[in-house]
């Protein structure tokens, strides 16, 4: 058995940023000089692709290669910019059961011989396609964004990864808007971090940047100056085991609103 | 009277009522233990209990929860039970 480290991105709830940060996190590491491939799991509605950037190279897919229509090389598709970046993409046109648990497992301890992480890009719910997708991995981060609905299923999942062996998880809180934090129109992070009960590996800001950058294909991460790229080199640092203090959203508040809350907090 | 609450604007701010209702919802959430499970435990501990306090029983709460264990610090899976007692049983004083 290899040494590489797998690690499942869900959440529950869909559209909360488990893909993006799929991406970003999978970028972030090779950035570092890790050897990585990043697993979508979404099998029908696959994404990471687009996000990547990468769909006009796809050949093979997960099921493919599960069920060896092609050797698992053939099926891992090069980043095109980042050395040791590998991407394998889901299945568009066959459903959840195309891959089972045991697959996925088996899967998953193959590319542990080639990779240092293994990042793995679960789907909504929490049905057959989410029991796929956490079946290899060691460890889970939790993605949500700041409102009751995400966080009441990121609860759910935590107690599901609980029961299926996987303790520990950590916490990505997406999309906060420090405006309306600021306002107590938003739950902060304290807020989840205490509803919740599991260690925080990340704040991601509500960033324009992140909408850009998928529309080009290209994780924010690899930018320099945008808020939510620095969140998420500070998560890859994290997970290298690095110590990083978490962004003080507040300092990155333009200095002209600063002064103008000065003036009328009077 | 509203002249004053707009100062207290933190206790009407929207995310104090998302924290609540998120609260009394995951309480149910993660009570996924059976309600006849919890009324068989809830009427051991009445029994076990009653032998050395006088408690309230309509108050006696049980639920499952998730807290941080206090030497580690490690979250944990918690059954957690609010007994209010009404007095000491003289002969265990």
């Amino acid at each position: 058995m290899g040494n590489g480290k797998s690690i499942v991105i869900t959440s529950g709830k869909g559209g909360v940023g488990k893909t993006t940060t799929t991406a970003n996190i999978g970028t972030g590491l090779a950035m570092l000089g890790y050897k990585v491939v990043v697993v979508d799991t979404d099998i029908g509605l696959r994404n990471l692709d687009v996000v990547m950037g990468l769909e006009n190279r796809i050949v093979y897919d997960l099921v493919d290669v599960v069920e060896g229509n092609c050797r698992l090389k053939q099926g891992l598709i090069k980043d095109k910019r980042y050395e040791g970046l590998y991407l394998l993409p889901a299945a568009q046109t066959k459903d959840k059961t195309a891959v089972t648990p045991e697959q996925m497992m088996d899967l998953v301890s193959k590319l542990r011989e080639e990779f240092d992480y293994i990042i793995i890009d679960s789907p909504a719910g929490i049905e057959q396609g989410f029991k796929n997708s956490i079946a290899g991995a060691d460890q889970a981060f939790i993605v949500t964004t700041p409102e009751i609905s995400a966080v009441r299923d990121a609860d759910r999942v935590i107690g599901i990864l609980e029961a299926n062996g996987i303790s520990d998880p950590k916490l990505i809180i997406n999309r906060i808007r420090y405006d309306m934090v600021k306002r107590g129109d938003m739950m902060n992070v304290d807020d989840i971090v205490d509803i919740l009960a599991i260690d925080l590996l990340g704040i991601i800001p509500d960033d324009e940047a992140i909408v850009i950058s998928t529309n080009k294909g290209e994780p924010v991460v690899a930018e320099d100056k945008p808020l939510a790229a620095k969140a998420y080199k500070n998560i890859c640092d994290r997970i290298t085991g690095k110590e990083v203090e978490f962004l003080d959203l507040d300092d990155h508040e333009g200095k002209f609103s600063k002064i103008l809350k000065l003036l009328f907090s009077r | 009277m509203d002249f004053f609450k707009s100062f207290g604007k933190n206790k009407t701010a929207s995310k104090n009522v998302a924290k609540e209702r998120l609260k009394l919802v995951l309480i149910r959430d993660r009570s996924d233990l059976s309600p006849r499970f919890i009324e068989m435990i809830k009427g051991d501990i009445i029994r076990v209990v009653r032998e050395y306090v006088e408690i309230d029983v309509d108050g006696l709460d049980i639920k499952l929860t998730r807290i941080r264990r206090d030497y580690d610090n490690t979250p944990v899976s918690a059954l957690v039970a609010n007994i209010p007692i009404i007095k000491v049983k003289d002969n265990y004083k």
